[in-house]
């Protein structure tokens, strides 16, 4: 055992990895606990993703990169997008089934390895990876196609089989038949499929003999998820595995100064503790150790380096750059002249905080690393991102990283991260381990609550500032809009991709796309740059652009005197979907009548907005009852255009589950720092919408033909807005900050 | 040695296993039994509820030094109470889950709360499911499915 001593950090170059490493002297802690007999394991790994695909073992027909049939008549979908609660492992194989004819109970779902000459996504080049709420949007040709194609072979076959011409042949409800009376199951006829040419090409279903799609599916992994079978990175367990739990600064960019190995001493289940660029890992035979371990560790942090600003001083600077021009995002007529001369002139500034994603599953990533192979275990969401920058970090070939994708217990976007961050982190562990002559061994990473809440990647904060002017009638004649706040995609591999001229996309979007007509519109951008980590939140930019742009157009519908729906269907002409779907919410929601009143002592009103992200246009009417300060939502009507419809009930549960992740961030959310510190730690100080808060919600579908849009994001950002202009109904007050407050 | 009865099976601790380990992590890492799941590590979000003697509890704040002798333990893979079934039924029937990792201890404490309440109003739900949180808020749907599941036991 070293004698006791803090290590100084800038040691000469030539310290030897052993003295970083602290090796466990005493027995290892093997198996904590003498056990009866057990059937908890086979139960606990039997089902859920992950599984690597690409092995066609005999007997199995396998004509893409997107389904196989077996002998035994399982159809087996690979699903290129990671399940994160958003249903797509339900929607893609809808597609497959649709156009194969599949019966959905033959139906099985496995995730995609990463590869992205196969499994790019198709509206992000060459990369594959999950997010903008693209799953479906740019899998639904793609996927009908591979179901086609397998369509097409097993009627060949079975053509060929039974000398009859192929378009005599029928498949319904997985079965191939004839009217001769011959029929056969898809699983009888995979090995003859198997033997035909694949077609290209091939016509795919007309929308009226659909038979999934638009049609009630239950989603494939509700079972798991409530019999407690479903496998998350949390749940892998993997021979002779030890979990870490890492030490971080305490502030953004903080470095490390020294840490004392022997502090953890003697703590039963600690193996080894190693430097890793983000701090201290601690490695141990169980979470529990691994975790007491970190809080004995003594470990110092560079005080002279490290982030030390304060959200309240980084606000006030905020507003006084809103006070300045901006790099122009959209610059129509001459917003400043036209307010100058307007009848009647409004301003207002807003603020929004950091957010947080807080997932139910803390980050965490399981890793193996050898000679020449990393296997990754993890919420996958950006294949091409992990395993590039994997690859780059350990010196292997990107094809040589191989990721499993499990289900995410959440993600919000925060397993989308350019930086890789908590995966590198992952591997870097497994990288020193190497370094300090330990390889192999497979580690599992786990961040606690406080880790994830205070790791950064924030949804930014910003500051809004907003001028519009009227006519003597009424009409918005000039709007001019500025935003401060950091851009996401600068420095990222996004970059060249969604920033243009200096402007963030991400920044202005749902701004800079103001549905409205209005003759002079100015977007103006400042992206400051702040060490404090951030990342696209579901919904991005329209997490903060929907709220400021939809209570402001509120606000001028007040000043104007008109009725807030007729405000802005006057200004919707050329938007006929916007349009419609307001229209929908307003009428289900009884707009023109009269709301039933409250209790003595309360007030109740409806507030609505609407607005268009990832191409999906939402509108909600929000029904609020106001005592004193306090308020609650009472009741939600949605109208939501998706295009097609592929799984409505699916797209009524992430429109619920929108409404209700918006107005967690609406009532709760705010991530503060000060002197450097993330003020926030867990549930308690960053509090998440419960069940007693949750609304009734309405959900209709505005019926379409166009090609689906995704679901994932577009219900969250519409519900602060529509909220707080009920608010304003009720009570007069506009509330410009968020989290809401009526105080 | 400690001994627990887990899903009925029993269960010896070893005398090396620290007093202070949470419950949830004996679960999770010496047994395995992964279908219970941590989400705050203090008692504020719910994911990790199980049973014990009966009682719906955060398992991630009952230290084993905590637990009597012969303490009865059900998790989400052992429970198999009719009001149980129920509400994995409801669940199954009404697509409650997203992304799925609180439903265990949702679904935990709706079957304890039917087992207690055979008619849960709305606001029985809110007092038994407001300690559950779920971050896609599901919430809409999982008062429906109690209410499902309450029907069905009828």
């Amino acid at each position: 055992m070293n004698p006791m001593r803090m290590r100084p950090r800038n040691e000469a170059p030539g310290d030897t990895m052993s003295r970083r490493v602290f090796l466990k002297t005493t027995a290892a802690a093997g198996a904590g606990l003498t056990l009866g007999l057990y059937l908890g394991d086979a139960l606990a790994q039997a089902s859920g993703p992950g599984k690597t695909v690409g092995s066609a073992t005999a007997g199995t027909f396998e004509p893409n990169a997107f389904l196989r049939i077996g002998n035994d008549n399982t159809v087996t979908v690979v699903v290129k997008h990671l399940e994160m609660g958003q249903g797509v492992y339900t929607g893609l194989p809808t597609l497959i089934a649709e156009e194969l004819d599949a019966a959905w109970s033959q139906v099985r779902v496995e995730g995609a390895p990463a590869d992205a000459s196969r499994y790019n996504n198709l509206l992000w080049g060459p990369a594959q990876g999950t997010g903008g709420s693209t799953a479906m949007a740019n899998s639904f040709e793609q996927y009908r196609q591979a179901g086609a194609a397998a369509r097409a072979m097993l009627v060949a076959a079975a053509a060929e089989q039974w000398k009859v011409p192929a378009d005599s042949i029928q498949v319904k409800n997985g079965v191939v038949f004839h009217a001769n009376g011959r029929k056969a199951s898809l699983g009888e006829l995979a090995d003859a499929a198997a033997k035909q040419p694949v077609p290209t090409g091939v016509k795919l279903k007309d929308t009226k003999d659909f038979v999934y799609i638009g049609k009630h599916v239950p989603r494939t992994d509700s079972k798991a998820k409530s019999n407690g079978t479903a496998r998350f990175t949390q749940d892998v367990k993997l021979p002779d595995m030890l979990t870490a739990v890492v030490a971080h600064a305490p502030r953004f960019g903080q470095r490390l100064q020294a840490f004392d190995t022997n502090s953890v001493a003697g703590i039963p289940g600690v193996r080894y503790v190693v430097e890793v660029p983000t701090g201290v890992a601690i490695i141990a035979t169980t979470f529990w150790a691994a975790k007491k371990g970190r809080d004995a560790l003594k470990v110092e942090w560079d005080e002279a380096s490290g982030f030390r600003g304060s959200s309240d001083t980084m606000l006030a600077d905020y507003r006084k750059l809103a006070a300045t021009p901006g790099k122009a995002a959209r610059n129509d007529g001459d917003a400043a002249k036209a307010i100058d001369g307007a009848a009647k002139k409004l301003e207002a500034v807003f603020e929004f905080p950091y957010l947080a994603h807080a997932a139910m599953e803390p980050m965490n990533c399981v890793v193996k690393l050898t000679a020449d192979a990393c296997e990754i275990w993890n919420g996958e969401q950006f294949q091409t991102g992990d395993q590039m920058a994997i690859a780059k970090y350990t010196g292997l070939k990107p094809e040589q990283v191989r990721l499993n994708m499990l289900f995410a217990g959440g993600s919000f976007g925060r397993r989308a991260n350019p930086a890789s961050d908590y995966v590198l982190e992952a591997v870097s562990i497994a990288v020193a381990l190497t370094r300090a002559g330990k390889p192999g061994i497979p580690v599992k990473l786990v961040w606690t609550r406080e880790d994830d809440m205070k790791g950064g990647y924030y949804r930014p904060m910003y500051v809004h500032a907003l001028k519009a002017g009227l006519d003597a009638s009424g009409n918005v004649v000039g709007w001019h809009h500025r935003i401060v706040g950091q851009s996401i995609v600068a420095g990222t591999a996004f970059e060249s991709m969604m920033a243009k001229d200096g402007i963030d996309v991400t920044s202005v979007e749902g701004a800079s796309t103001l549905p409205y007509a209005i003759p002079n519109l100015a977007v103006e951008l400042h992206s400051p740059k702040l060490p404090v980590p951030v990342l696209w939140w579901r919904s991005v930019g329209s997490t903060h652009t929907a709220y400021s742009t939809e209570t402001f157009v509120d606000e001028l519908a007040a000043a104007a005197g008109k009725d807030p729906v007729a405000f802005r269907r006057a200004m919707l002409a050329k938007h006929p979907r916007h349009l419609a779907a307001l229209e929908l919410a307003a009428q289900k929601a009884d707009w023109s009548k009269p709301l039933a009143p409250g209790k003595a002592g309360e007030k109740r009103a409806r507030g609505v907005a609407v607005h268009e992200s990832f191409g999906t246009v939402v509108a909600q009417v929000a029904e609020v009852t106001v005592k004193d300060n306090t308020f609650r939502v009472d009741r939600v009507v949605c109208a939501v255009d998706c295009g097609i419809a592929v799984n409505p009930d699916i797209i009524r549960a992430q429109m619920e589950g929108g409404i209700g992740f918006g107005l967690s961030a609406a009532l709760y959310g705010k991530v503060t720092l000060k002197d450097g510190l993330v003020e926030q730690s867990n549930f308690h100080d960053y509090p998440l919408l419960r069940i007693s808060e949750m609304p009734a919600i309405d959900v209709h579908i505005v019926p379409s033909t166009e090609k689906p849009s995704g679901v994932g994001e577009p219900g969250v950002p519409v519900i602060a807005p529509a909220v707080a202009n009920a608010l304003a109904a009720a009570t007069g007050k506009r509330v410009r900050a968020l989290p809401l407050s009526l105080a | 040695m400690p001994i627990l009865f887990v899903n009925k099976e029993r269960v010896d601790v070893a005398a090396s296993v620290p007093g202070d380990t949470p419950l949830l992590w004996i679960l999770r890492d010496n047994l395995n039994l992964t279908g219970t799941k941590y989400g705050c590590g203090m008692a504020l979000c719910g994911a990790c509820t199980v049973y014990v003697d009966g009682q719906p509890t955060r398992s991630c704040v009952t230290p084993l030094s905590s637990l009597k002798p012969g303490v009865e333990i059900t998790t989400i893979e052992g429970v198999g109470t009719k009001e149980a079934k129920a509400v994995q039924a409801a669940w199954e029937k009404l697509d409650v889950p997203q992304c799925g990792y609180c439903q265990s201890g949702q679904v935990m404490a709706a079957a304890a709360l039917l087992a207690k309440k055979k008619r849960p109003t709305d606001a029985d739900i809110d007092e038994a499911m407001t300690g559950i949180a779920c971050r896609c808020a599901t919430y809409v749907r999982i008062r429906a499915a109690i209410k499902e599941a309450a029907k069905a036991l009828a």
